[in-house]
């Protein structure tokens, strides 16, 4: 392996002091302190009309600026996905809107000098609705006589194949070779179907962001974002306002996990200081952001395998069933991940089939979360693959390695694409070891009468959108030689403003402390697509490496006029970090007289600019064991373990690396035992708390053993892919094989609580 | 409603409102360390300490400080930025926003326990939700930080 000075090695994040020491660094900390408080009056019904609002008690309250209903808001539609332009999310949103769509849909905005004005004046508006039933099942959705989008000006900027008058957000159909023959000449074939809700992001900082006018009469926004420069798309489009009245500033922000890749709140705050010139500030309570952001998309996939007697998988078709919600941000591309993100981990498939169909529903509108939908798909093909090792009796480890992509393969189901770096046989060998799977006896009785058993599953992701995203990095060399990393991608906890600067200083020969990083403003950064689909580290990371060598022959330049050599070709002189040397006569300058000499009687911009774009979005693996103790008797499952072994390409820095792991891992076994969305039958959520909505606590995961089984991707910075989004794909199907290898019983059903596979062994009489 | 307190070691008076709760106070005071992340005392993020004690600030009624001694992270600064060299070589911190109620806790549980084990941290710290970390980092930085004070975690 590469010896590397600054990256492959544990460096703490930029930020670190000031955050475990409290500094008032986020969004509601540096706020100014005149702002208004801004909030939205939300419906009670799913499905409904709203008629008249009478806002003449609440506008009487003392400290109320202004309330704003559907006849004062523009009226052009606009998605509040945070995606590349022109977006596949359709425009079918309003800042407020007479047709009501979900429970909690916004009816009326509220500005007030203060919290309690404005919560009394929420509390004296009376509406008016004409309420209607509601389309709560996504199955039945589709041309269903309830239409949720009815209205004529919907707006599709991309063909995703939508329809909104049935119902119909994307439908697609992407096949290789022939299937259905495939699948008629197969011995075995399974054919299953599985169910996964909505899962919430929940970041510990929910959704908060606010908005003034500058001395310019510009609108700036201060907000908790992934993709401030989508914002400053969204929000132009909102308010219709030219987009060079817009800047957006992300400060650190707590947590993001996806959510903050929608723009589910801006446009409120960025309205009002807009209309009333005031600033104002919005901030989401925890209900709220459980009952009106976007979650993972609820799914139904169905998986159909194929396979010989001695185990070659040689058919796959995977049809996935969407629910989109009442809006559809990221739905027409979430879904397609459910099968170009688990399909190919079979690469020895002869044909395949992945069909999706994405429809309108009166539920909360779904979004970006963390595995983008490969998670769902995931949780199905993994959990089949698993149920075809039960039918051909063979052992789930072997029929892996007969089946799985391979490095240097060709993949049919992701685009042709070549598996460039691949290590997934040997994550898969090594997690066997850690896990201490037993293809004999995968459980155990123990002498209390639980039982002890082991599930595996493996996965993949990408690394950023290929031939979409943008990323683009400036760097600029200040007095005394130290150097400013300017990015448009936006550190949410991940720690990639440390990252990058790692992969600055690896180029730049200097130490990480020479590297000064920032947040983002979209008046100043490089454009960045955002931090969002495992891009930073891959495609920003690849505009770092870039940027460094343009500036570095900038440098190159400029001590050539220093030093008297301006006609030297540029190739005989030599950076080494500290100076620059003339090869042939030995002069030098050091960077820091460089710096300094920038600033003074100079016509060179000592700084570089470089935007990366990719072909490819080499896949990361990871393979993954859980370890898990049911009680028969309760059906209640205690996590007791989980190992996993991850090939991200090369490590830029171990600690961050292995903390995305842990932490993606045990949300998913949230969302694999505990996280439950629930519905009333009007329409309502349940589980609108953290009492009713159960994250794991640190009691609730045993240990959670990460381990690394590094690839090198040529396409990728020194070598490394992501791994962000990756680590959330394996748990959920590792701990419903667990849970089979325990019980006998397939729970294709998440999340598989204790009721549930209760219900499930008592049905099968175990 | 006049009450009087003494926060991070200065003593102060306020006139406040019966109902405000500690959380919108310490805030009001210029504590920004202090965070909040439920409405319903699941989330550990207000966690500050009163009389020593750590309590949820978003469940205490101001008024209940008068003539108590309120600490929160703006007061043990230099304990914060030695624990804090630990989680960053872990890479513990990521968003951070849980951070300051999660150091009170840990602050606090270092000074009551001398040998405490793994699951003696676990319960004490079981109060405070990370979304980012999956805690495995948290223990491990723990365990370094007790060692540093001359203390162990047993296994």
């Amino acid at each position: 392996m590469m010896e590397f000075k600054s990256i492959n090695k544990v460096v703490a994040k930029k930020d670190s002091q000031a955050l475990v020491t409290g500094q008032p660094v986020y969004t509601e900390d540096i706020m100014p302190k005149d702002c208004l408080i801004v909030k939205v009056l939300r419906s009670p019904h799913a499905r409904a009309i709203v008629k008249k609002v009478n806002k003449s008690a609440a506008e009487k309250i003392p400290g109320i600026v202004c309330i704003v209903t559907a006849d004062d808001v523009p009226k052009s539609r606009f998605t509040i996905a945070g995606q590349t332009y022109p977006e596949p999310s359709p425009y079918d949103r309003l800042i407020l809107d007479k047709q009501i769509r979900f429970v909690g849909d916004a009816v009326a905005l509220v500005a007030g000098t203060n919290q309690a004005a404005v919560d009394k004046a929420l509390r004296a508006i009376r509406v008016e609705y004409e309420v209607q039933e509601p389309l709560l099942d996504f199955t039945k959705a589709l041309d269903n006589d309830i239409v949720v989008h009815p209205e004529d000006d919907w707006k599709p900027l991309v063909d995703v194949g939508g329809d909104n008058k049935r119902n119909l957000v994307a439908k697609a159909c992407d096949r290789h070779g022939d299937i259905d023959a495939v699948l008629a000449s197969s011995d075995v074939v399974i054919d299953r179907t599985y169910h996964t809700r909505q899962n919430q992001q929940a970041a510990m900082e929910t959704f908060r962001a606010y908005a003034y006018k500058d001395a310019f009469g510009r609108l700036t926004i201060v907000s908790s974002t992934q993709v401030p420069f989508h914002v400053r798309r969204v929000v132009s489009h909102a308010l219709e306002i030219s987009k060079s009245k817009v800047r957006v500033i992300k400060p650190r922000i707590g947590g993001g996990f996806g959510s903050k890749q929608t723009v589910v709140m801006e446009v409120y705050p960025a309205f009002i200081a807009w209309l009333t010139g005031k600033p104002a500030y919005m901030v989401y309570s925890r209900e709220e952001s459980l009952t009106v952001s976007t979650p993972r998309h609820e799914s139904q996939i169905r998986v159909v395998l194929g396979a010989s007697k001695d185990g070659h998988i040689r058919g796959i078709l995977l049809d996935s069933l969407w629910n989109a919600g009442a809006y559809g941000e990221h739905t027409p591309t979430t879904v397609t991940l459910s099968g170009h993100k688990s399909i190919p981990l079979y690469n020895a498939a002869e044909a395949f089939q992945f069909s999706y169909t994405c429809v309108y529903t009166n539920t909360i509108a779904a979004g970006a979360y963390r595995g983008y939908g490969a998670t769902q798909g995931l949780f199905a093909l993994e959990t089949a693959v698993n149920e075809l090792a039960e039918a051909l009796h063979m052992s789930p480890v072997e029929l892996r390695f007969k089946n799985m992509v391979r490095q240097n393969q060709v993949l049919p189901a992701y685009f042709n694409e070549t598996a460039l770096s691949c290590t997934l046989d040997k994550c898969l060998e090594r997690v066997v070891s850690m896990s201490g799977w037993d293809d004999a006896s995968p459980r155990k009785v123990l002498p209390n009468g639980h039982i002890q058993s082991v599930g595996l599953a493996i996965a993949m992701q990408g690394s950023s959108v290929s031939n979409v995203d943008v990323a683009s990095v400036t760097i600029k060399v200040n007095d005394d030689g130290f150097y400013t990393l300017h990015i448009g991608a936006t550190d949410m906890g991940t720690g990639c403003d440390t990252i990058l600067a790692q992969i600055a200083a690896e180029c730049l020969m200097c130490s990480v402390d020479d590297i000064v990083t920032d947040g983002v403003d979209t008046d100043t950064s490089p454009y960045d697509s955002g931090s969002y689909a495992s891009s930073t580290t891959y495609l920003t990371g690849n505009a770092v490496v870039k940027t460094c060598e343009s500036l570095i022959r900038r440098m190159k330049e400029l001590a050539a006029v220093k030093l008297g050599l301006s006609d030297t070709d540029l190739d005989d002189l030599e950076f080494d970090g500290k100076a620059i040397t003339c090869l042939q006569n030995g002069k030098s300058i050091t960077v820091r007289d460089l710096g300094n000499g920038a600033m003074f009687m100079n016509g060179i911009a000592l700084e570089a600019t470089e935007s990366s774009y990719s072909p490819t979005s080499p896949p990361p693996y990871m393979a993954g064991a859980a370890t898990i103790d049911v009680d028969p008797e309760t059906g209640h499952i205690a996590l007791l373990k989980y190992d996993a072994v991850i090939d991200c390409g090369t490590v830029i820095n171990p600690s961050l690396a292995r903390v995305q792991a842990e932490g993606g891992i045990v949300q998913a076994i949230g969302m694999a035992l505990t996280e439950n969305v629930q519905y009333t039958p009007t329409g309502r959520l349940q589980n609108n708390s953290f009492m009713q909505y159960r994250l794991p606590t640190r009691l609730d995961v045993g240990p959670v053993n990460v381990e690394f089984e590094p690839s090198y991707e040529p396409n990728g910075p020194f070598g490394a892919k992501s791994i962000g989004e990756l680590v959330i794909d394996s748990p959920s199907p590792a701990i419903a094989h667990a849970v089979y290898n325990a019980t006998g019983v397939w729970v294709r059903d998440l999340p598989i609580t204790a009721e549930k596979l209760y219900q499930a062994m008592k049905h099968k009489n175990l | 409603m006049m009450i009087t307190y003494w926060l991070n070691g200065k003593k102060s008076s306020a006139d406040i409102e019966p109902g405000m709760m500690l959380y919108d106070f310490l805030r009001s005071q210029g504590c920004y360390s202090v965070k909040c992340g439920c409405e319903t005392t699941n989330c550990g993020l207000c966690t500050v300490w009163v009389n020593d004690v750590p309590v949820l600030s978003c469940a205490v009624l101001a008024v209940r400080i008068d003539g108590c001694q309120v600490t929160t992270l703006e007061g043990l600064q230099e304990d914060a930025k030695e624990f804090a060299y630990y989680m960053g070589l872990q890479g513990a911190d990521q968003c951070g926003f849980c951070n300051p109620g999660f150091v009170m806790n840990v602050l606090a549980m270092v000074r009551r326990f001398d040998s405490p084990t793994e699951d003696d941290i676990k319960e004490f710290l079981s109060g405070n939700l990370c979304r980012c970390t999956g805690y495995m980092s948290h223990m491990r930085a723990i365990k370094e930080y007790f060692k540093a004070k001359g203390k162990e975690v047993r296994s």
